[in-house]
């Protein structure tokens, strides 16, 4: 036994680099896909889209350049965690600015 | 109770005698020796601020020091309890200590990082060494926005500079911790037979990981402010002051959780050592635990109802709050029913535990007054929240440190302090310290505000028993220091498990050798199997 048991070391094998430069690319298609939204005038539902495709972007991050789609499952809860508590951050506070009188 | 370790395996602490071994040290146990020593520096230097702020408020004229020294006094006493001896406290010295020993592995999970945690620390405590040489800094412990970005003339980045490298021995020892829990746990130690400690320290690191980075972007923000004039917070430039006080809380209501949960741990072990009867509802206490961590990120807004928060905010955060009451309540009750029917034994350790629940009761209670919308218009800023902050602070998270520091004493050092010098010292403190802060609630009640040195003089027969209770209280701190100073080279030996209590860590000699265990220990059964009534084994 040493000081640091090894089952959760780093993955043998790190994945090709050409599924990153495919990410990059499918990235970059969403960033065009969100400057285009913004000229549809969907009034209120601008917002929505954009923000939309900025979670999908996120996700795409966190699951391919984080390695999050091929992490253990306390890996995953891990990360979500800090997302959570990053939403409440971001929620509670908004929740002041958007109620004031 | 047959230990495990091999005859004559020497102690971690005969495993080298020069500084240099303490200072490249790896062993958790000498880290958290080295902890040790390092906030009991602060926690001197925070106690002579409160000394002088307790004696300026003797009477109701300032007299004593000026306007200036008065703000700088209270700063650097927030400062430096806070962050420099109250967050670190439990969780760097006794998390650091048992850790590894409670779950039956020879070390946390990275212990060079945990090393890097103390210098960092160190390194943080000398920035706010400089700034009190260089001067002080004015700001209060909260650094609100824009008092502190635009208008404060001391050293506010010296001071947020020090918080700011701090947080990150606490970030440090956070991930240790849920790491070493996770990876390190020995044979047959799972999930549920963890003792109640380790569960509340691995609650403990999961808000120190989590909302420690906030504070650190936060103290960023203000020094790109101050420093840049970049408008964040300062309405003047476009900023906002509110978002400086909805990013500092959310941290720092929290940190009250940091202080508290390592306390609830060791109450915990303590009350059912001393009860000789099983923790009662033991996944309570681990839900319960968990709850007070996830909600208590949830309700910061509750330091924010005077200061131009939307109401609407203002009753979800009113209401949030109540609701962290819940889980903290099950834990009293359960403490309770613990006791109820126990071989109860008044030792030393038991009775600063017991004086912790009543404590953190007081200040839990006046904690629901204060998440209560109305009540905290008239509350707010008033000696009533000064008490009530105290009373958790203090009364709960100190009392459960000395608790701590009288249980594992032994372990610890290997030596026994006198039982009746320790009994009188716990009884010192605890009326030492309601001499000290429950006048304090009556003075807030009646409108007395925190943070001004001058005030009316029908105050003052409250503040004369405040401070004459502060003196108490610092014999009740003093008296520990001397009689455990003197148990190092007097005390008798203490042997492997001088409480007769359940866990690994008292199945390993007292000191602990350097791997902890001769053997990996193998565990069978859930913790605390004491038997009320029966052979105790002491
Ligand atoms: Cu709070």
């Amino acid at each position: 036994m040493n000081e640091l048991q090894q089952a959760d070391a780093v993955p043998a094998k790190a994945p090709p680099t050409g599924r990153y430069w495919l990410m990059w690319l499918v990235l970059l298609a969403l960033q065009l896909v969100n400057l285009g939204s913004s000229y549809l005038p969907l009034g209120a539902f601008n917002v929505v889209v954009n923000v939309g495709i900025s979670i999908v972007k996120a996700l795409l991050v966190m699951a391919v350049f984080m390695h999050l789609s091929s992490a253990s499952p306390v890996m995953r809860l891990a990360a979500g965690v800090g997302f959570f508590f990053l939403a409440v951050l971001i929620g509670l506070s908004l929740g002041d600015y958007m109620t004031r009188p | 109770m047959t230990t495990i370790a091999a005859e004559g395996a020497p102690s971690y602490i005969s495993a080298g005698y020069t500084l240099r071994s303490w200072l490249t040290t790896r062993d958790h146990k000498r880290i958290a020796l080295l902890y040790g020593v390092s906030i009991l520096f602060f926690f001197l230097v925070a106690a002579a601020a409160a000394a002088m702020i307790r004696l300026e408020l003797l009477t109701p004229a300032g007299d004593l020091v000026d306007d200036d020294t008065y703000n700088k006094l209270f700063t650097v006493h927030g400062v430096v309890m806070v962050w420099f001896f109250l967050i670190p406290s439990i969780p760097s010295t006794f998390g650091n200590f048992l850790i590894p020993l409670m779950i039956g592995a020879k070390d946390v999970a990275f212990p060079r990082l945990n090393l890097a945690s103390w210098y960092i620390y160190t390194l943080g405590g000398l920035f706010v060494v400089v700034t009190l040489i260089a001067g002080g800094v004015d700001t209060g412990w909260t650094f609100y926005t824009p008092y502190t970005t635009m208008f404060s003339n001391s050293h506010v980045i010296l001071a947020v500079t020090g918080v700011f490298i701090v947080g990150f021995s606490s970030i440090f020892t956070g991930l240790n911790f849920i790491v070493t829990v996770h990876q390190m746990r020995a044979p047959g130690m799972t999930w549920f037979r963890l003792p109640l400690f380790v569960w509340a320290h691995y609650a403990t690191s999961l808000v120190m990981v989590l909302a420690t980075p906030v504070l650190a972007m936060t103290l960023a923000l203000i020094a790109i402010e101050r420093l840049l004039g970049v408008g964040i917070f300062d309405p003047a430039l476009g900023g906002d002051p509110l978002l400086f006080q909805h990013l500092f809380w959310f941290y720092s209501h929290p940190a009250v959780y940091i202080m508290i949960l390592p306390a609830m741990g060791v109450v915990s072990e303590v009350i059912t050592c001393f009860s000789r009867k099983p923790v009662f509802g033991y996944q309570f206490m681990v839900y319960s635990l968990l709850a007070i961590a996830a909600v208590g990120f949830m309700v910061w807004g509750h330091h924010m109802f005077v200061s131009g928060q939307s109401m609407y905010a203002g009753m979800v955060f009113s209401l949030l709050s109540f609701l962290v009451a819940i889980p903290s309540a099950i834990k009293v009750f359960n403490w309770t029913a613990t006791l109820y029917k126990g071989s109860v034994r008044f030792d030393a350790p038991m009775l600063y535990a017991l004086g912790f629940i009543g404590l953190f009761m007081m200040g839990g209670i006046t904690g629901i007054w204060l998440a209560a919308l109305a009540a905290d218009v008239h509350l707010t800023d008033t000696y009533f929240v000064v008490a009530h902050f105290h009373y958790i602070m203090v009364g709960g998270a100190v009392m459960a440190f000395f608790s701590a520091l009288h249980f594992w004493w032994p372990k610890v050092t290997g030596r026994l302090y006198p039982d009746g010098w320790a009994r009188a010292g716990a009884i010192v403190m605890f009326v030492g310290f309601n001499l000290t802060f429950f006048p304090q609630y009556i003075a807030g009640y009646l409108g007395m505000p925190r943070r001004y040195h001058v005030y009316p003089p029908e105050f003052q027969v409250l503040n004369v028993l405040s401070s004459g209770g502060a003196v108490v209280l610092g014999v009740g701190y003093l008296l520990p220091l001397l009689y455990l100073w003197w148990s190092l080279r007097r005390g008798r030996l203490a042997g492997a498990n001088p409480w007769g209590a359940t866990g690994l860590e008292w199945q390993t000699p007292s000191p602990p050798p350097t791997y902890n265990f001769a053997s990996a220990p193998r565990v069978e059964g859930p913790p605390y199997a004491y038997q009320a009534g029966g052979t105790d084994g002491r």
